[in-house]
């Protein structure tokens, strides 16, 4: 009983601090789940492959993601498009270039390039400047409270699929703002500069998937979760093998170490 | 350590190199030989885990660094070049930033264990006391390296705690001015943070061997806080120890893996993972949950000097723990009213973690008041005058008698 008191204090003290920040979103994030959560929890390909699809026809025209490349659309653990998908893919872009004799010219994306970022003119005037989106998933939460977010992540995906499909007409007795949206599940405050994007039917799939707006909602958001962690599968793999490798050798160390002790009890 | 070595070279070469360098004598003598109290429970792993920690920072920070850009355009950036295209960067990162936690985690255990047990008390207060300065230490480097990913919490984080020492009067702006070496946070800061976070290590692991070495002259407390009395008493530590504080180790480093793997960044603040922007300051400023307990302290004063004297003096008494503490029994098993203010103690250290944690607010600061005063309390006044008025147990008169007593009992059980 006693030890178990002091587990419990020494338990709660670890995880007691972690995570506690407060919410400022004035709801928590809507509570869906996606196919790469949980332990053994995989990226959805075809998932992937559309929400690239509304990311680039959509959040692409104002928000940066400058850490994600081409190429990197054919790494393992990301939406699978083979290299010649991806060649072709990064074709349809044109990248501007200063050579050697300092003329500018346009030539042809390649798999190399990073995503290009939307023109300052674009985003001039918006508002607020668009976040980059590389890592937003993980940048924010969707929820609180620490043992909350440890049986249920962080809550990243679904902030951004709540936030895309979470604008309302703001309740009786709040003035509208000029220039702003009601979205209550916007971290900070509840007014937003970015108008509702999607519309039923924006994004044309390859698929047989119809693109309603809560199906791109999910499937951008799906895709932004793996820019921001574009390792998750091999991670989780990785950890698989760790911990069965440290599980056997705690095993074997404490039956050896049950034996040598067992004259000195 | 006392008493002649066993070590006997076998060997020809091995007596010619004993008789210029002892060192395999050394060893031998304190890593395998090294008599240990035979009742030590797991509690006592953590020192071992603590080594294993350090050596696991080292080395994914020295790997890390072979990759990483310390400069404000391009620290953010870098990191997320380990993340993406770096072999293994992520796991390198992941390890080394969950690797801090575990550190924390570990430390606390040992600290909490030590105060328990009164491993503080004669003849042990110098090794008490270098553990403390370890700890001092390790706040720092895990401070510093806090900033070099360079997101917003690294950012603000370093703003606020650097602004602490503009409290100190006369001389206060100038002091916070030579931190930065600039007029605010900025890429000196970030370079000298990194030149700091590197060296400190291997200071800490400098005061580790002085730690070590202090702890070898005078032999390990145990759980029933008597001294060694004979032979009856201890065991080698190979293998005794070895096997109970590798298999503790193992068990740790699962505990470790499994938020590596499967939550890595579960301790930390999302906001983090948004570039450093000196213009937009996040909502909510509070640094990692190892700290949390001292900002709390901090914030529950009302007068930004006296809180950071507060904050400071609240590590800083643990140095003077071995003489505020009155009583001549060492373990708090044999104190019925020290064991229960003990706990009393430690959860108001994790409930002052919590109010640390949270937005600021006048009850919460209230709150924050009280716990601080109890904190300080506990130190000031329980301590001196519990080991006064109180009435201490039975001592048994031999670890060995104890640990037959405890044996018997379990015997008697089972049958």
């Amino acid at each position: 009983m006693k030890k178990f008191a002091s587990l419990l204090i020494a338990g709660s003290a670890l995880i007691g601090c972690a995570g506690l920040a407060h919410a400022e979103a004035e709801k928590d994030a809507k509570a869906i789940s996606y196919s790469f959560e949980g332990p053994f929890g995989k990226f959805d390909k075809a998932q992937l492959q559309r929400g690239y699809k509304v990311y680039q026809t959509v959040c692409a025209n104002c928000h940066s993601m400058k850490f994600v490349a081409f190429r990197n659309l054919a790494d393992r653990g990301g939406p699978g498009f083979t290299d010649a998908q991806v060649k072709a893919l990064a074709a349809t872009f044109k990248v501007s270039e200063t050579d050697s004799k300092g003329d500018t010219k346009d030539r042809d994306g390649m798999a190399s390039d990073y995503f290009p970022s939307p023109a300052l003119a674009t985003i001039a005037g918006l508002g607020a400047i668009p976040p980059d989106l590389s890592l937003i998933t993980k940048a924010r939460e969707g929820w609180h409270g620490t043992f909350n977010q440890l049986l249920n992540n962080v809550g990243g995906p679904q902030y951004v699929y709540s936030l895309l499909t979470g604008y309302e007409d703001p309740p009786k007795g709040v003035a509208p703002i000029e220039g702003k949206y009601y979205n209550p599940y916007f971290t900070s405050g509840v007014w937003i500069s970015m108008p509702p994007q999607l519309t039923d039917g924006l994004v044309k799939y390859d698929d047989d998937t119809k693109p309603t707006v809560d199906q791109m909602a999910k499937d951008v958001s799906a895709f932004l979760a793996w820019t921001a962690e574009p390792k998750m599968e091999e991670r989780k793999q990785t950890g698989l093998e760790v911990l069965v490798y440290l599980l056997i050798l705690a095993g074997l160390l404490y039956a050896v170490k049950r034996k040598i002790w067992a004259a000195i009890h | 350590m006392s008493g002649p070595s066993k070590y006997q070279p076998t060997s020809a070469v091995g007596k010619w190199f004993h008789e210029r360098l002892p060192i395999v004598a050394f060893a031998k003598d304190h890593a395998l030989d090294f008599p240990t109290p035979k009742n030590l429970n797991y509690w006592y792993t953590f020192g071992g885990i603590l080594a294993v920690m350090l050596v696991v920072q080292i080395i994914t920070g020295i790997v890390l660094v072979m990759h990483y850009t310390p400069h404000v355009d391009m620290a953010f950036a870098s990191v997320e070049h380990i993340m993406r295209d770096v072999n293994y960067g992520w796991m390198l990162r992941y390890l080394h930033m969950n690797g801090a936690s575990m550190f924390f985690i570990a430390v606390y255990i040992h600290m909490f264990r030590g105060m328990y047990y009164g491993s503080y008390k004669a003849p042990r207060e110098v090794l008490w006391m270098i553990g403390v300065i370890i700890y001092l230490v390790m706040m720092a480097t895990a401070f510093m390296g806090y900033v070099l990913p360079w997101g917003q919490m690294s950012f603000w984080g370093a703003k606020v705690i650097t602004n602490l020492f503009s409290a100190i009067p006369f001389v206060g702006p100038e002091i916070t001015t030579w931190l930065w070496g600039g007029y605010s946070v900025d890429n000196p800061t970030l370079n000298r943070f990194f030149s700091l976070h590197y060296l400190l290590p291997f200071v800490l692991a400098g005061i580790v061997f002085l730690h070590i070495w202090a702890l070898h002259v005078v032999g390990n407390n145990n759980p029933t806080g008597i001294s060694v009395k004979s032979d009856k008493d201890t065991v080698p530590f190979h293998p005794y120890y070895t096997l109970k504080d590798g298999f503790a180790i193992v068990v740790f480093l699962i505990f470790y893996a499994a938020f590596v793997f499967y939550g890595p960044n579960y301790m930390g603040d999302a906001v983090n993972y948004v570039q450093a922007n000196p213009l937009a300051t996040p909502e909510h400023i509070k640094p990692e949950w190892y700290y949390l307990p001292f900002y709390a302290i901090l914030r529950s004063i009302n007068n930004k000097l006296l809180g950071v004297v507060a904050m400071f003096s609240s590590i800083l008494i643990l140095l003077f723990l071995p003489w505020l503490d009155t009583s001549r029994v060492r373990s708090g098993k044999y104190r019925p009213i020290f064991k229960l203010e003990f706990w009393v103690f430690c959860v108001v250290c994790v409930a002052l973690g919590f109010v640390g944690a949270q937005k600021p607010n006048d009850t919460l600061s209230w709150i924050g008041f009280l716990l601080t005063l109890y904190y300080f309390a506990h130190f000031i006044i329980f301590l001196p005058l519990m080991g006064l008025l109180e009435q201490p147990k039975r001592l048994p008169n031999s670890i060995s008698e104890d640990v037959l007593a405890h044996s018997h009992g379990k015997l008697a059980a089972a049958e």
